[in-house]
């Protein structure tokens, strides 16, 4: 998937470790995400496979504990590892802005919502009216009737999806080239979701800006993104375009996955299928493949050997199984 | 708001009723006759039995309640014993002393702990932090009358840098160099407690969401301690520091009581110790009176600060 010189932000092989009492934490282990100029990509997995780890990653507003064992953070040409904590706030709010996954606790509840959104603007040129004007557009631009008026209001007074409606006018104010969205529906009730993915989905082509795109939502993420890399216990498993994972999934994980949809179930059914076990432990660093304990297809080079991505498409479609090395047998 | 402070009023007259009441059960309780106590050992007993009659100790108890209850509505709170001074203005002539030594000791023990706790949160685990921490626990640790006593024999006997006794003569140089020690006292404790708190609910703050996505803006770091943490960490404090107005007048009794300054807590002392019933039940009027309002003034202090507490009021 990498398109070379198009890419706004390269992170190559990062690997990353929590400190913890009962030893490292490996969050995230050779993880590289390739998103380009103008699109959207998703990043899927369930909980706790290190999608969010990897948003604050890049925004660099990990807790304390988090530790960057190799890899870099390519953005915008400079490797965003190597910035002092100075040159990386210049980034935040500027070139890049984040959405997050809770709109009721994203907001600072003792602060205006006018004083919030011109607080945002203090680098830009200009009087405190028209960072106001500023303000009350990027409102109106989300869908926040009234405005004006409803500068004054604080975020309690805002029921949920209008308080992400307004985390996200806030993202977008500063026209950021990059826009992290860490399940930025998760909190949402399903309606609320549609209805923020579509403005999100406007707002993106409005300005032209790359987004990552966080999630657990399959739906969500074949509605809005251009690309999707699906990840595991810390790793990439499968890369490719929205309509290749969604058509022809490569790793038994994503298809795995897919089935577990409910949106993507033609039977009727009394019980949701699931994937059966849990995600592994990821206090030891794991020998073979990460999906060998859950996988119905594992076989005997899984448990030894780590898998390399293979290409199953030329259009930069690939996964992390033994299953798709075309050099070596078919399994017996 | 207003009908915030009508509730309160409420709640105040009902904190005052139970508060003196229960305190007429407790002094019934306590051995010893008033009457024997104030008129010496050789007091005859007719002149107990008047002197009894003239304190109406020989109503049953709810009748000696009711009756003090129905005086002071109409503004009489009983006169001394032994003076024959009104205790109204016996109380309110020595309340001005202890208000002035408790805002004193709680305003510098403020303003040194509520920076204290913010830099101890903002650089956590530094050596500073650590040592603030230690020397906090010491502090809360050590009661009140103990620092009275060491500040007293160090800074007024060993150096004689300052007054020992009194309230000073005349002149406010005087009587601020008076109030130094006893509000270095009674206030010490308060620093270490409240930078504690101020610590706690900073981290807590610095840890929420609403800060990540202030710093996720890039917001400089100053702005976010100072505009979105602090007003927010601040809540806990001014509700401790409402509350701790009962804690700092018992700690100011001990104060007055060791610097022999003129005060509600002396005055309290001498009262119970000379079975001195009226002067003690005008004194506890009057402070939980106190404790009411300084409650009242954190609820408001809170309902500026925050736009939450202020739609429930």
């Amino acid at each position: 998937m990498t398109q070379g010189d198009a890419a706004l932000l390269d992170v190559n092989r990062l690997s990353l470790d929590f400190g913890s009492p009962r030893g490292r934490v490996h969050a995230l282990r050779d993880v590289t995400v390739s998103v380009p100029k103008g699109r959207i990509v998703g990043v899927v997995g369930e909980s706790g496979c290190g999608k969010s780890t990897l948003a604050f990653a890049i925004i660099r507003l990990l807790a304390g504990n988090a530790e960057v064992t190799g890899g870099e953070i390519v953005f915008e040409g400079q490797n965003l590892l190597d910035l002092n904590a100075r040159q990386m706030r210049a980034l935040r709010g500027q070139r890049m802005s984040m959405i997050f996954q809770d709109p009721m606790t994203a907001l600072n509840p003792i602060r205006t919502i006018e004083q919030q959104m011109v607080d945002i603007q203090y680098r830009a040129p200009g009087g405190q009216a028209g960072k106001r004007r500023h303000a009350a557009e990027a409102l109106d631009r989300v869908g926040i009737p009234d405005p004006e008026s409803r500068l004054q209001a604080y975020p309690h007074q805002f029921s949920g999806g209008m308080r992400q409606r307004i985390c996200i006018a806030m993202a977008l104010l500063v026209e950021p080239a990059l826009l992290l969205a860490d399940e930025p529906t998760t909190a949402l009730d399903a309606t609320l979701e549609v209805q923020i993915i579509d403005l999100l989905k406007d707002l993106q082509r409005d300005i032209g800006c790359s987004v990552l795109f966080v999630s657990h939502h399959l739906g969500t993420v074949a509605e809005l993104c251009d690309d999707v890399v699906v990840m595991y216990a810390g790793e990439v498993v499968e890369r490719g375009s929205v309509r290749d994972i969604f058509n022809n999934p490569g790793h038994p994980y994503t298809q795995a996955l897919l089935q577990c949809d409910p949106g993507r179930i033609r039977e009727r059914t009394r019980h949701l299928p699931t994937i059966p076990g849990n995600v592994p432990n990821l206090l030891g660093m794991p020998r073979g493949c990460i999906f060998k304990d859950r996988c119905p297809h594992v076989f005997d080079r899984c448990r030894h050997e780590r898998p390399a991505h293979h290409a199953i498409a030329t259009d930069g479609h690939t996964a992390s199984c033994h299953l798709l090395d075309q050099t070596a047998e078919a399994p017996a | 708001m207003w009908l915030y402070l009508v509730r309160r009023l409420f709640l105040a007259v009902a904190i005052v009723v139970l508060a003196v009441t229960l305190l007429f059960v407790m002094i019934h309780a306590v051995p010893g006759d008033p009457a024997a106590i104030i008129l010496g050992p050789r007091a005859t007993p007719e002149l107990k039995a008047a002197l009894h009659a003239k304190m109406g100790l020989d109503d049953p108890l709810p009748v000696q309640i009711l009756t003090f209850f129905a005086d002071v509505v109409r503004g009489d709170m009983g006169t001394d014993v032994f003076t024959q001074r009104p205790v109204s203005r016996i109380v309110l002539g020595q309340l001005p002393f202890t208000i002035t030594l408790i805002l004193t000791s709680i305003a510098w023990a403020a303003l040194v702990a509520i920076p204290l706790g913010c830099y101890s949160a903002i650089r956590r685990n530094t050596m500073i932090d650590k040592v603030t921490g230690v020397l906090s626990v010491g502090t809360i640790a050590i009661p009140s009358f103990v620092m009275a006593l060491y500040a007293l024999l160090i800074f007024a006997v060993l150096l004689k840098w300052l007054p020992a006794i009194g309230a000073g003569q005349g002149g406010l140089w005087d009587a601020i160099r008076h109030l130094i020690l006893p509000a270095l006292a009674v206030g010490i404790g308060w620093v270490g407690y409240i930078s504690r708190i101020v610590r706690a609910s900073m981290l807590e703050i610095l840890g929420e969401n609403h800060v990540r996505m202030a710093r996720a803006f890039g917001l400089p770091e100053r702005r976010i301690v100072f505009r979105y943490a602090l007003p927010l960490a601040i809540l806990p404090t001014v509700t401790v520091l409402g509350v701790g107005m009962a804690h700092l007048l018992s700690a100011a009794v001990f104060a007055e009581v060791v610097f022999a300054r003129p005060g509600i807590g002396g005055l309290i002392v001498t009262a119970v110790n000379t079975r001195n019933y009226p002067i003690v039940m005008g004194t506890v009027l009057v402070t939980t009176g106190l404790f009411v309002i300084s409650t009242t003034i954190a609820d408001l202090v809170n309902a500026m600060l925050d736009p939450r507490v202020r739609e429930s009021l």
